[in-house]
């Protein structure tokens, strides 16, 4: 059988519409009752162009002010509590001047301040490198700036680990659920093999709730957006000065400090 | 043909093993799955507000595709309320949503699960209802 340039060109179009056209009819087929419906973001959620927090360390004066504040965080998130620090989990925790600041210390600060433990969690970058390296998208930003973590595509590989310059991201080397004192039955755990970290609280967010550090912080950490010239962050944005952790790797972090020792409250 | 009979002989003995769940199983009734939506949490509701978030037809043939979508619209897109055809509101939540009510799930979705092979890792993550019986 022989056939000519006009029948096998004829043939080849055929053949790439059907190609092109028969996934879409199935799609459209398979989803027909899916689609009907509609989804739609709750009516109380509270909403930004891009979500921030200022901490105030001059608030911070004893070791139960930032107990309380970690430990509403990984209560409600039921983040597990396991000693190891090699196999350690967490999403607010606490470290010197030095190891927050890098670069800005120097000998002769004062001594309140070089001491002092200073509240971290991830900065929701507005350039996040974990997101830019992450192969699956499990991590990525929202609209509102929130560093999202998606359990359910995350494999593991931690590149989003190694890329993220102040460690707020944590691997579960071991199955979480047993290191849960109380589970909040509200809430998912992680499983092993997962990378997971702060999601400033979207799930409160949803429901009109701030996050929950900020509810438990007496003042101590302000939430609010940074697109609103007239929010409390910007207001004090403006009239204090405050610094970022590693500003200068340019991935413009979300979380402000205001740096204060003990005595000048 | 060189070393037939070893040849024939491994050719038997991987047609038995291939097939040993076939014959293995040949005539015997697995009984069927039969799950239940008798919870209390659903008898609490008068007879004509028994209703899922969608028929359920759609949900013994779709819950997959279903959840797949309330997965992402949560937590990919940040939608969280869900409108059926009728018009009826939801909180998209497999924890707070579904199991509030299907709080039998051995009962609701193992027994299916099971009788299909299939293992979904929900429970990994999501933390099942406390169930009394066992």
């Amino acid at each position: 059988m022989s056939i000519n340039r006009r029948e096998f060109l004829k043939i080849a179009g055929i053949s790439t519409v059907a190609g092109i056209g028969a996934p879409w009819a199935i799609n459209e087929i398979l989803n027909r009752g899916v689609e009907a419906a509609r989804v739609l973001p709750g009516l109380e959620a509270l909403v930004a162009k891009r979500w921030a927090m200022v901490i105030d360390t001059r608030k911070f004066r004893t070791a139960d002010d930032y107990k309380r504040v970690m430990d509403a965080c990984h209560r409600i998130h039921n983040v597990p509590d396991i000693e190891n620090p090699k196999h350690e989990v967490k999403w607010i925790w606490t470290d010197t001047f030095e190891h927050a600041f890098p670069g800005q210390e120097h000998k002769y600060m004062p001594e309140d301040i070089k001491h002092k433990p200073f509240l971290l969690l991830c900065n929701h970058c507005e350039r996040p490198m974990c997101v830019r390296v992450c192969p699956t998208k499990a991590t990525f930003k929202r609209e509102d700036g929130i560093v999202m973590m998606d359990m359910h595509r995350c494999i593991g590989c931690r590149f989003c680990m190694a890329a993220c310059p102040f460690g707020a991201r944590s691997f579960n080397w071991r199955d979480p659920r047993p290191f849960i004192k109380e589970e909040n039955k509200e809430f998912p755990t992680r499983m092993i093999g997962v990378v997971e970290k702060c999601t400033l609280c979207y799930e409160r967010l949803a429901k009109g709730l701030k996050p929950a550090c900020v509810e438990e912080s007496n003042g101590g950490l302000i939430f609010g957006d940074l697109g609103d010239p007239n929010s409390e962050v910007r207001k004090i944005l403006s009239s204090t000065y405050t610094i970022r952790r590693k500003p200068e790797l340019g991935t413009e972090p979300s979380v402000y400090y205001i740096i204060g020792g003990n005595e000048n409250v | 043909m060189y070393n037939s009979r070893n040849i024939i002989i491994g050719l038997i003995i991987f047609a038995a093993f291939v097939t040993f769940p076939f014959y293995n199983n040949f005539g015997k009734a697995v009984t069927k799955p039969d799950p239940k939506l008798d919870t209390p949490e659903i008898q609490k509701f008068p007879e004509n507000e028994r209703r899922c978030v969608e028929p359920k037809e759609f949900m013994k043939a779709g819950h997959m595709q279903l959840l797949n979508g309330w997965r992402d619209s949560v937590v990919r897109y940040g939608n969280r309320i869900y409108v059926n055809d009728a018009g009826k509101e939801f909180e998209i939540s497999l924890q707070n949503t579904c199991m509030k009510c299907h709080s039998n799930k051995k009962k609701f979705c193992d027994e299916c699960h099971n009788y299909a092979a299939v293992k979904p890792y929900c429970w990994k993550c999501h933390i099942e209802p406390k169930e009394k019986e066992t």
